[in-house]
């Protein structure tokens, strides 16, 4: 009967409580969606990579060997000879491996030189493979296969020429050997979709008239005599491996680090991006803590709301002191009222969390390549529901004090 | 003459803050089934002496003695439940849950005493006989409080003082927004209930007029004194 009449009450007040509701159920909404992105986020991040074993590069540090080799932030400090790539890549234990050579760029985005496998053995979003939206994969030694963002920035179409920039913020351009692109890539989500990726033959090439980073002066190599080279690659910046069984990574991640010819360093993709992402991560706790600060200003408006009423409800008070009710009931039924107004609000606020998800899921996946999934809901946001009941409960222990005390000075007589 | 149901001796109170104002209730008692109508002018008191009588606020001396509990006596908490245990209350206009129905407003006083509950037996088929009795229409426990006239809210606050048959039923200025005839139909169905229970009554009002109806009637000068001193 108490649930009940605190129900009436409330339906008494439907404007102020169902605005106070809502507030409640926005807040929540917003802290659960920002729980949502972040676990997307950390989802997306992780599955940037997938499917691949090990990566190689020159001896620096892992966070660093992945962020050049992966999201394409920042140099290597060194690169990896051909021989020593040559050799890891005939070792038995290696079941597959792709090259990576980075240095130069087109526009604001990084050009990548790798070989036709990395087509087939990239895998993002746990085991998703590249395919292409138009187009081909590199035919000829100057065709180019884009990324998505790249695609969508420059408004590049299939057969449009791509001239690539040496290195990162350079005006000098690899000019006279002008690429042609020749398939996009369907958007990853991935530093994939800001990539211009060519052959490795094709870094090869229009560094032929270049030494020690600097173009010769005067020299200029016919295309058609380029075609003509030995174009096999002097290095890689780093390799993608694949192992041909779990158990053997270890080892190899092993034999890799100590090896004699060059200092290398393999680094398990997995590990480094949780290392990353524990550096990445105060932004999300941040986020997550300015969301949280959200649900306690509408607990306070919810507060405020109460408060606003007693005036209004001494009245009311003084009917159940009549009627025989302790003012510590007094007290208990308007917890009651916060608690099942802060469960409404937080129940609300799941239900447009998941509206808002499912309308926003495709339209988030194509804009950011971020997937939200829709998953029941969790023991987390259980108790994250649980815990705005609770803290709903709380602070309404301010007014309902105030309540305590009035309805024990007012007693059954209230003059108004 | 019956046992008395409530009785007040040598009481005395001073509202809090207000050290030189001062009631003092020197003797006065009420029989089983007697009605009692209490006279007074505003500021004569008759609030601070329900209160007293309801148990919501302690005088600092004197007895206060209720169907034989010496009501000063009990904790807080155990006033409370005894008030909800034996004495009935109606107040003025509007002093019904207005959210509540018609059936929460009578059962109300139920929840805070169980051996109330245990005396109505069947309480919703009491609450029921009740509303009939005081002539509510049929299925009226299901109407929202706030849905019915000003008469008709009177009597469902009559019907939830007698629920349960407490041996003493205050009310404080029940008829004051009634017309003349409204009031004597609500004294008449008042006065039916309480005589078939034998409930005393003890009604507080400022109109002289309805002496006629009580068996006895007071005014606050007679029984009770005021002090004002110096602030």
């Amino acid at each position: 009967m108490t649930l009940r009449l605190a129900i009436a009450s409330l339906f008494a007040r439907a404007l102020t409580v169902g605005m106070t509701i809502l507030a409640i159920a926005l807040s929540v909404a917003l802290f659960l969606g920002v729980e949502k992105v972040r676990t997307g986020a950390k989802a997306s991040f992780a599955d940037t990579i997938s499917g691949t074993d090990l990566i190689v590069g020159a001896r620096s540090g892992s966070v660093q060997l992945l962020l050049y080799s992966v999201f394409r932030i920042g140099n290597a400090t060194n690169n990896v000879t051909w021989e020593s790539y040559q050799d890891i890549a005939a070792r038995p234990d290696v079941d597959w491996i792709v090259p990576i050579s980075l240095g130069d760029s087109h526009r604001q985005f990084r050009v990548m030189g790798t070989t036709q496998a990395f087509f087939e053995h990239y895998k993002y979003r746990q085991g998703r493979s590249l395919n292409m939206a138009e187009g081909i994969v590199m035919d000829d030694l100057f065709d180019t296969v884009i990324g998505a963002d790249v695609a969508a920035t420059l408004g590049y179409s299939v057969d449009d020429p791509i001239i690539v920039a040496h290195g990162l913020a350079s005006f000098t351009e690899h000019k006279d050997q002008p690429f042609r692109v020749s398939g996009i890539l369907e958007k990853t989500g991935t530093p994939v979709d800001r990539t211009v990726i060519v052959s490795m033959e094709a870094i090869e090439a229009i560094h032929v008239d270049w030494q020690s980073g600097a173009q010769i002066p005067g020299q200029s190599t016919p295309v058609d005599v380029i075609r003509g080279m030995d174009l096999t690659p002097k290095a890689v910046t780093a390799a993608l491996v694949g192992v041909e069984s779990p158990l053997q990574t270890f080892a190899l991640q092993r034999a890799i680090n100590q090896y004699p010819e060059e200092p290398l360093l393999a680094i398990l993709p997995g590990v480094a991006l949780q290392e990353l992402w524990g550096i990445v991560g105060i932004a999300e706790t941040a986020l997550l803590a300015v969301s949280a600060m959200v649900v306690v200003t509408a607990l306070i408006g919810m507060m405020a709301t109460i408060f606003s009423s007693l005036n209004e409800r001494r009245r009311e008070m003084a009917i159940f002191r009549a009627m025989g009710a302790r003012p510590v009931t007094i007290l208990g039924m308007l917890v009651l009222e916060a608690m099942v107004m802060a469960a409404a609000g937080a129940i609300l606020g799941l239900a447009l969390l998941y509206i808002g998800l499912i309308i926003a899921q495709p339209i988030v996946d194509t804009a950011f390549g971020l997937w939200l999934p829709i998953d029941a809901p969790t023991l987390r946001e259980a108790w994250v529901i649980l815990g705005v009941i609770c803290a709903g409960a709380i602070v309404s222990l301010v007014p309902a004090l105030r309540a305590y005390r009035m309805s024990v000075a007012d007693g059954m007589i209230v003059k108004t | 003459m019956n046992a008395a149901v409530l009785t007040l001796s040598d009481i005395g109170y001073r509202w809090p803050g207000r050290a030189s104002f001062s009631l003092t209730v020197p003797d006065f008692a009420i029989s089983r089934g007697e009605s009692v109508l209490l006279l007074g002018e505003s500021g004569s008191g008759k609030s601070t002496l329900l209160s007293l009588i309801c148990g919501t606020i302690l005088p600092d001396r004197g007895s206060i003695s209720i169907a034989g509990t010496e009501l000063t006596a009990l904790s807080g908490g155990k006033r409370d439940r005894f008030r909800a245990e034996r004495i009935g209350v109606i107040f003025q206009q509007f002093n019904l849950l207005p959210f509540g129905t018609v059936a929460d407003n009578i059962l109300l006083p139920l929840r805070f005493a169980p051996e109330r509950r245990k005396r109505a037996g069947d309480a919703v088929a009491q609450a029921t006989e009740l509303c009939a009795a005081l002539g509510l229409p049929p299925d009226v426990g299901r109407n929202k409080a706030n849905a019915l006239s000003v008469g008709q809210q009177q009597r469902v606050a009559v019907a939830r003082a007698l629920i349960g048959q407490p041996p003493l039923i205050i009310a404080d200025e029940p008829t004051s927004a009634l017309d003349a005839d409204s009031q004597a139909a609500f004294l008449d169905l008042l006065f039916a209930q309480t005589e078939a229970h034998q409930t005393s009554l003890l009604m507080v009002s400022h109109d002289a007029r309805l002496g006629d109806r009580f068996d006895r009637v007071i005014r606050m000068e007679d029984i009770a004194q005021i002090e004002r001193g110096a602030a």
